[in-house]
């Protein structure tokens, strides 16, 4: 007895705890490898529920009181420039609260610390003054005055990611005038809490940032004086969106206007409704498969431990027990193991919680973003595990309540076995009698063995299922980077020109090859399905930024028609051949019905294409570029890198490699992060099953084990017999659990696809390969410790009792 | 047959099989147990000896140590002159695999095997067995081969145990109340199944039984109380299980 054992049997007995509840609290303690593996499983279930659903919470908490107050916008509409006087024309548009007018503009940025140009989004703020709507917190230092042109405020995190502070300078390329500013504050806005640079996949800090300018300096610079060009508003509550959006721009239309749009096309909160969608899905599937689990092995174990005990329940009834007396005792033990798992769940998941929160701060500038211990999330999971405690335990603890007397009196009938037709196969090739226990075994529960087989092939089915994420998302930057945009960077031009602008920067340093873009946006119709896409005109036999067909092979823009990317068409509800209507939002807005002609693929960042002189054609221009993909030679990159910063005509370096590398670090810092936790609760799972199946197995087979132990047998052989049983059901398991992750695997892949990533159902070999051997790792530790306990079995106590 | 056996045990100088010297056997607790207060015995060769006692009184402590499924707390005892008390597990195995023939009170077969292949499961690992259906010949059950434990009365699994226990040939049978959940008639079969294996193959054989009965068939009958042997008597004539009754 050990000294905890000792302690518990003390303090039961000063509790004068019934003579029943001691016998729990020994079983429990008993079958404390058993108990504790299912209190796991509860506990990684409610660990990820806690967790997903706290952060979630939290995420969703920072976003709505950041956004309430600071007046976050409803609406958003660009235009080329109008006049100020116009903003009281939209405010008096009927469902607009708020309205307020600004100038954003898009400059490259020069920074010390770095070689490569940064893309910077200027926002002009009234001097002295903090926005009405998309109001920033001012982190640090004060507001820009007026009188000062060359003040700025930056973004926290672009800040930080330079590690600027107030008083330091940066140089910007402003409308083709090279600027030196000098930071005067810090600050923090709610349109950029996901800040990421246009035509980006990921945030990049370091390459991003939002500053804020004065009215009279910005608009200066930018020959908008009197002039805005971006509006912004607020909507009255009950005022109908779409309305509001027709309003302005019909306003705005004569001003150039592009187009105004809502929060669900607004890129920050977009991404951040996304976020909290994904999050809560995958919040409400993995924790009902977990807590199914331990429902199941609940089930297996308490029923066993029934069936183990009738004699001791119909002894009991026998002295004057009630059904419901003894049916309370086994109620009892599933609460305590599966309170156990909640409380350790609770603990865990506040922990995981809050490393998935921290985790989210670097994608999501928030200025506050803290797990919090939400009562909500704990009363939802208290109320999931008492079902899956009803679930596992309900029907174990209705055959205790079930069992008559009688039954325990009867002596004990050992469990009879039938030649099968494999006996014959047994004699011929002289199979070994510990062989033919094992397989006797394995067919003799047909339904138990299969119980177990499911329960460790889903497990592998698990950690296939997760695996699939990284494969899937390896696809998608094979096909992304190395497929479809192949260059090096892409420079954007403030204005469309010219196409002979290809030919200058073909001469730059380092450049090997360019290729030309035309991008416009479009409002995509069909029927009664619209979407908002960029239109990019390509040129043929492109080699850097190219379309892929189905099959991945690189197509040519088509003749006379547009090419829809797979998820667009979906939603436009539209097949090759079908004629849709683009709008044009910008310039001399062209509307145009062209059929559809291709339909191509892409993961990532969904758009439309048409060949690039129909483009112009379309927009009654010339040859018109409003960027250039380069593919340069790395050894003159920063070379190219610093002329590029000092060529007024560029508005922006968009860096493919650099996003390739944030990319796959945001993978790295997350979705690994997230697979590491799958990867461990799948072992678990597997752990559990296995370590309970051989468990029964043995206590089951105690006497017989022994028996061969008595008559000569050595450990190992005896470990043999029992391992063997398991090791068959492994070796089953592996298999079927391979079909099980591919099915579920292709079942989850359609729910993760969002507006901007689609996740490609491919499952590579090795992940079968790698997920069937976590499992047969986990399987092979429990055989080691049930090994153990085969070595010491206390052979005269086992064969003294009766059965 | 009987004859024979009768003159070695008392003409030749009988030859020793067990030897213990002052075993004794502590169950450590909050109140140790003194299962075994320095046990002196010897057993011969061929010879059948039954042990009586009081229950506690430490029969199957003894007889689980004899046959190395326990290890004495304090003295020695030699097997053929080998100190087994100085074993280790897996020379305790080899010893019990060669030497041990073990019947218990609650037969102990393996459900999952046929009455042949529970006899197997020892012929299988031994060195100089005779065959499962020899043994069970033996035994008188040369006609259940091929059933499992569930379809067999207990007298009939019992004796499945000790053709399971000799088919090995053992140098040793030990019988832990063989018959203690059986009826006097199915008792009787078994004893004879005993007997024929102590005659037969001259095993030397240690019956432990609450039955005083049973001692008319032994050569000896040792007599148990309070962890020490109270008493040793040796038996002029043997009856043969058939004459005996209860
Ligand atoms: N594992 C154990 N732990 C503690 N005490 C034990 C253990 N096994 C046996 N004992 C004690 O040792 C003593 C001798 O037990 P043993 O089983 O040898 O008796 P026995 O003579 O065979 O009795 P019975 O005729 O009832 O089978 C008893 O007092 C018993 O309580
Ligand atoms: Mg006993």
């Amino acid at each position: 007895m050990s000294a905890l054992q000792r302690f518990l049997l003390r303090w039961s007995m000063s509790l004068k705890v019934s003579a029943l509840d001691r016998k729990l609290l020994r079983d429990v303690w008993r079958l404390k490898g058993q108990t504790l593996a299912i209190s796991v499983v509860v506990a990684a279930g409610i660990a990820l529920l806690v967790g997903t659903y706290g952060c979630l919470a939290a995420l969703q908490a920072s976003k709505d009181v950041f956004y309430e107050r600071t007046s976050f916008a409803d609406v958003w509409a660009s235009v080329k420039r109008a006049p100020n006087s116009m903003h009281d024309k939209l405010a008096q548009i009927p469902g607009i609260a708020t309205v307020e007018t600004r100038i954003v503009a898009d400059a490259t940025l020069d920074i010390a610390d770095m070689i490569d140009p940064a893309r910077g989004r200027i926002i002009s703020v009234k001097e002295g003054e903090i926005p009405l709507l998309n109001q920033f917190d001012l982190l640090a230092g004060r507001l820009v005055q007026y009188g000062r042109p060359n003040e700025i405020l930056i973004s926290d995190a672009f800040a930080k990611a330079h590690k600027l502070g107030l008083g330091d300078t940066l140089s910007a390329n402003i409308y083709g005038k090279k600027r030196k500013l000098e930071i005067v504050g810090i600050a923090l806005t709610p349109e950029y809490v996901y800040a990421l640079a246009p035509g980006q996949i990921m945030p990049d800090d370091k390459r991003f940032g939002i500053l804020w300018m004065g009215y009279e300096a910005l608009s200066a610079a930018y020959d908008l004086e009197e002039s805005f060009n971006s509006v912004t508003a607020t909507l009255l509550h009950g005022a109908v969106e779409a309305d509001v959006l027709q309003r302005l721009d019909i306003l705005l239309k004569p001003y150039g206007g592009v187009g105004a749009y809502g929060r669900k096309d607004q890129i920050s909160d977009f991404f951040l409704t996304n976020e909290l969608a994904q999050l809560a899905s995958s919040g409400a599937v993995a924790p009902p498969i977990f807590l199914g689990v331990a429902a199941f092995l609940l089930n297996i174990v308490i029923s066993r431990l029934v069936a183990t005990e009738r004699e001791q329940i119909g002894l009991l009834k026998a002295f004057g027990y009630t059904d419901w007396d003894v049916g309370w005792q086994y109620t009892k033990l599933v609460a305590i193991v599966v309170g156990f798992g909640l409380a350790l769940g609770l603990w865990g998941g506040v922990w995981f919680g809050q490393g998935m929160t921290s985790m989210y701060t670097t994608y999501f500038k928030f200025p506050v973003l803290e797990y919090r211990v939400n009562a909500g999330v704990f009363a939802s999971a208290a109320i999931v595990t008492v079902i899956a405690g009803i679930i596992g335990g309900v029907s174990a603890v209705r055959q205790a309540i079930k069992l008559s007397p009688a039954v325990a009196m009867a002596p004990p009938v050992p469990t009879s076995f039938n030649k099968s037709k494999f006996s014959i196969w047994f004699e011929r090739f002289h199979i070994s009698q510990p062989t033919r226990m094992i397989f006797r075994h394995v067919t003799r529960w047909p339904l138990r063995t299969a119980m177990t087989v499911a329960g460790i092939s889903f497990s592998v089915a698990l950690l296939i299922a997760s695996f699939f994420f990284m494969d899937s998302v390896g696809k998608v930057i094979q096909v992304y980077f190395y497929q479809a945009e192949r260059q090096t960077l892409t420079v954007s031009f403030v204005e469309p020109r010219g196409a002979e602008v290809e030919e200058s920067i073909l001469r730059l340093p380092g450049v090997l090859a360019t290729q030309p873009v035309r991008t416009v946006s479009a409002r995509l119709r069909h029927g009664p399905y619209t979407k908002r896409s960029a239109v990019n005109g390509l040129v043929k036999s492109a080699d850097m930024n190219r379309l892929l067909g189905a099959d991945e092979k690189p197509l040519d823009p088509p003749d006379g028609g547009i090419a829809l990317s797979e998820h667009i068409a979906k939603e436009l509800h539209v097949q090759v051949g079908d004629m849709i209507t683009v709008e044009v939002l910008q310039e001399r807005r062209p509307v145009i019905e062209v059929p559809v002609t291709q339909v191509v693929k892409q993961y990532l960042g969904f758009s439309t294409y048409m060949h690039i002189s129909e483009l112009n054609r379309l927009m009654h221009e010339g040859p018109t570029v409003t960027g250039i993909h380069v593919l340069a030679d790395s050894r003159y990159i920063n070379d190219l890198y610093t002329k590029l910063k000092n060529t007024p005509m560029v508005a922006g370096v968009a860096q493919t490699e650099a996003s390739l590398r944030g990319f796959q670090d945001t993978m790295d810092q997350t979705m690994y992060v997230m697979i590491g936790f799958y990867i461990a609760f799948s072992s678990l799972i597997a752990f559990g099953v296995a370590y309970n199946s051989a468990r029964i197995a043995l206590s089951e087979r105690a006497r017989s084990l022994a028996s061969l132990r008595v008559l000569g047998f050595t450990r190992q052989e005896v470990a043999y017999i029992l391992l063997g049983e398991l090791g068959v059901q492994t070796l089953l398991a592996l298999p079927v659990g391979c079909l099980f992750g591919y099915g579920l695997a292709y079942a989850m892949s359609p729910m993760l696809k969002t507006d901007m990533y689609d996740f490609p159902f491919i499952i590579n070999d090795p992940t079968y390969g790698f997920s069937v051997m976590v499992v047969a790792i986990a399987a092979a530790i429990c055989a080691v410790l049930v090994r153990r306990r085969v070595y010491n079995l206390d052979l005269i106590s086992v064969l003294k009792t009766r059965e | 047959m009987q004859m024979t056996q009768t003159q070695r045990s008392q003409v030749a100088a009988p030859i020793e099989t067990f030897r213990a010297e002052a075993l004794t056997k502590v169950y450590p607790g909050e109140t140790p147990v003194h299962a075994l207060r320095g046990v002196d015995l010897e057993m011969y060769e061929g010879e059948l000896a039954v042990l009586l006692g009081p229950s506690g009184s430490g029969k199957s402590t003894l007889l689980n140590i004899l046959g190395g499924l326990d290890q004495p707390t304090a003295g020695h005892f030699y097997f053929r002159g080998r100190d087994v008390t100085k074993f280790d597990q897996e020379e305790l195995t080899q010893y019990r695999r060669d030497n041990v023939g073990f019947v218990f009170q609650f037969y102990n077969l393996i459900p999952s095997l046929t009455a042949r292949e529970n006899v197997a499961l020892v012929t299988e690992i031994a060195q100089h067995p005779m065959t499962p259906d020899e043994a069970l010949q033996m035994v008188g059950l040369g006609h259940r081969l091929d059933h499992f434990p569930a379809q067999l009365s207990g007298g009939e699994q019992q004796r499945v145990a000790i053709a399971r226990a000799i088919a090995k040939r053992p140098s040793v049978l030990l019988c832990d109340e063989p018959t203690g959940a059986l009826d006097s008639k199915t008792g009787i079969v078994v004893l004879q199944a005993i007997v024929r294996a102590n005659q037969e193959l001259g095993t030397t054989t240690a019956v432990i039984t609450h039955n005083a009965v049973m001692a008319a068939m032994a050569d000896r009958v040792i007599r148990f109380a309070d962890g020490n042997i109270s008493s040793i008597e040796r038996n002029t004539t043997k009856l043969k299980p058939e004459d005996l009754s209860w």
